[in-house]
């Protein structure tokens, strides 16, 4: 019943990683820019959840209509200055730069916050309870609606992509920058755009992890860009539902490492990942690699 | 080990090609009058001072490594801490076991250089981007499975014996020489490889690798030996870090920081030239010195400065040395001269120069 019980624990937070990881596969799809910053965006987004809270006293579950857009617009101005600077100039300098990004976010959040660790809606019967299966298994409520979140995301995405006439835009960019240049698309304003979407789902990944745990500047790199890449990769790169595959995937292989030892937890599913990047680099879910 | 075949450039007629421009025994002789007074120090200055320079060291030792995996093979690893981790791991394992420190340093570096060999095939599919996080990813693994072994300390660390016999002038003396001795023989390993093929195969991979790759350039094999000796010198500095700490501690040997510090250092001297990480590191102390009381400030104002160059001033502070006034310490590439033309000619192994047209001719042949 105990492995039962961690299948499920661990289905239910692979939702919470693919929240993770598809604004990280969203800014590579589009802009081939590997955000190194990523992780540390959601723990900003998750800091400023908490400060308009305090500030304005708002239910905390609806903070996120105000984080999503800001952070979107934050996304939009970043990708638009220094984001297609250094992609102007080349794939390298972009790692540079948002790696230094990350540095400067994590230590300024450090300096600013302290290293403290802060959880968002503490309390919240949202946040505390829980519903029962058998007698052995309990449901937190708020995995259940942090999976709901991520696959309505996720759909959310895949139908702007295919169906909508922005995302149809967004996908010739990705294509081919120039040509959509050619056709009248201004390829910087749809990257811009695209940045936006991606830091919207950063910032629902920031608020989520608040929730579910507890955010300190280090969560950033320590576990929201790490999981989130290994979901990338596991799943497949380049696809929104090998995200979700590979959010489960570590997931499940988390919740199983803790049940066989409660401190390998977070080993087992990087072994998983070596083990996916070994035998299957092209993921779990797509056919053949994509270069 | 050939990487390539035939690719030593031939003097045409008319041409002259030199290493450098200028005569190369001044800088040479300046480089060792240098590292002569650098070993008297110990003698003539406080502890506090050589402590300072210790630290020094490592962080030049580390950026000449990751200048050499991002500036010369493309390879931007946020991972190698992983190697600094290891290094330490390897002095804290052999002191345990009976050998002096200073002893085990050299034995570590090796170990660091044979342990980049499965990591190195762990990850040499993953290019750019995904290749950064994927060491990151790795290095994290490699703390958490040194973490399980209690008899190294675990998940809290432990001393570092074994060095209790010295007294503690002695010690800092010592800790300081093995810091030069790292440092120079980092400094001369890079040198001595970029001036001969990997240098060579590095720079026509750099230009173009499908055309490095159909002309017969190992490319896998040069990246991987980069990777290597990018490991054995993160290893060292590691090693010197364990022992100038005098303790080894996961959390602090396995952080991303040493990262940040190399990329940073690197990145503000002058990314792709060897002489870029020693003015960075310099630049890097001086920061790191004069806000030592204010936390993580040098790291923050290091990292928005980083930033800034790599986007603004891609040659780093030596590039803007090298453009006024064309000089090279570490000459790597060639100089190519027509015949009769004074001051003027371009460095063939420099493609930024080349790419911009200017000063730069098209090699013979």
């Amino acid at each position: 019943m105990a492995w039962v019980n961690a299948i499920i624990q661990g289905v239910l937070t692979g939702g919470l990683y693919a929240l993770f990881a598809c604004g990280l596969s969203l800014m590579f799809g589009v802009m081939k820019v590997v955000n190194l910053a990523h992780g540390d965006l959601a723990v900003v987004a998750g800091y400023i959840a908490i400060g308009v809270i305090a500030v304005t006293h708002i239910p905390v579950l609806w903070s996120f209509l105000i984080v999503v857009p800001v952070m979107a617009l934050l996304g939009y101005v970043l990708q638009r200055t220094i984001f297609q600077g250094a992609l102007d100039r080349s794939v390298l300098t972009t790692l540079l730069v948002t790696f230094g990004l990350s540095v400067v976010i994590e230590n300024g959040l450090l300096q600013f916050f302290t290293a403290n660790s802060r959880a968002i809606g503490t309390g919240l019967p949202l946040v505390t309870g829980s519903f029962s299966l058998g007698s052995q298994i309990q449901i937190a409520y708020l995995l259940v609606v942090i999976f709901a979140v991520a696959v309505v995301v996720l759909l959310g995405l895949q139908y702007f992509l295919s169906a909508s006439k922005y995302g149809r835009l967004i996908r010739a960019v990705a294509d081919d920058k120039e040509a959509a240049q050619l056709a009248g698309a201004d390829y910087r304003h749809v990257f811009g755009i695209a940045a936006a979407l991606a830091f919207g789902t950063v910032a629902l990944a920031g608020i989520a992890y608040g929730m579910y745990s507890q955010l300190s500047p280090t969560t950033g790199t320590d576990t929201i860009l790490l999981f989130a890449f290994a979901a990338v990769v596991i799943g497949g790169l380049g696809s929104l539902w090998g995200t979700l595959v590979g959010g489960v995937v570590l997931g499940v292989a988390q919740q199983i490492g803790a049940q066989i030892n409660i401190s390998d937890e977070v080993l087992a599913g990087y072994l998983v990942f070596l083990a996916v990047l070994v035998l299957r680099p092209q993921g779990l879910t797509t056919r053949r690699a994509q270069s | 080990m050939s990487l390539a075949t035939e690719t030593t450039t031939r003097p045409a007629e008319g041409f002259r090609v030199t290493r450098s421009r200028r005569n190369i025994a001044w800088t040479g002789t300046g480089a060792l009058i240098v590292v002569a007074v650098l070993a008297m120090l110990p003698y003539i200055v406080y502890s506090g001072t050589t402590a300072i320079l210790v630290q020094g060291f490592i962080v030049l030792t580390m950026a000449s490594m990751w200048n050499l995996l991002a500036g010369y093979a493309g390879l931007v690893s946020v991972g190698q801490q992983a190697f600094v981790g290891l290094g330490a791991y390897f002095v804290l394992i052999l002191a345990i076991h009976g050998t002096s420190p200073f002893a085990a340093l050299p034995v570590a570096a090796i170990g660091c250089g044979v342990a980049a060999l499965p990591l190195w095939w762990l990850v040499s599919r993953l290019r750019s981007g995904y290749f950064a996080i994927a060491t990151w990813v790795l290095a994290a693994t490699v703390m958490l499975i040194i973490e399980k072994f209690s008899s190294i300390g675990g998940g809290t660390g432990m001393p570092l014996p074994g060095l209790s016999g010295f007294s503690p002038a002695l010690l800092t003396a010592y800790t300081y020489w093995a810091g030069l001795a790292v440092t120079v023989v980092a400094l001369a390993v890079i040198y001595l490889l970029l001036r001969g093929r990997l240098g060579l195969v590095l720079t026509a991979i750099r230009d173009d690798e499908v055309a490095a790759r159909s002309s017969g350039a190992r490319v896998g094999l040069a990246r991987l030996l980069v990777f290597v000796v990018a490991g054995a010198g993160c290893g060292a500095a590691g090693a010197l870090l364990a022992i100038s700490q005098l303790q080894v501690q996961p959390s602090a040997v396995f952080s991303v920081q040493w990262t940040a510090e190399m990329a940073f250092a690197t990145i503000i001297g002058g990314l792709g030239t060897i002489e870029g990480p020693i003015i960075g590191t310099i630049v890097y102390l001086v920061l790191q010195q004069t806000l030592a009381s204010y936390n993580a400030w040098y790291l923050i104002i290091l990292g928005l400065v980083a930033i800034l160059v790599a986007l603004f001033a891609r040659r780093g502070l030596w590039g803007l040395v090298d453009e006024h006034l064309h000089v090279r310490l570490f000459p790597v590439g060639y100089w190519l001269r027509l015949a009769g033309e004074g001051r003027r000619g371009g460095a063939v192994s420099s493609p930024r120069r080349r790419a911009r047209g200017g000063r730069g001719v098209a090699p013979p042949g």
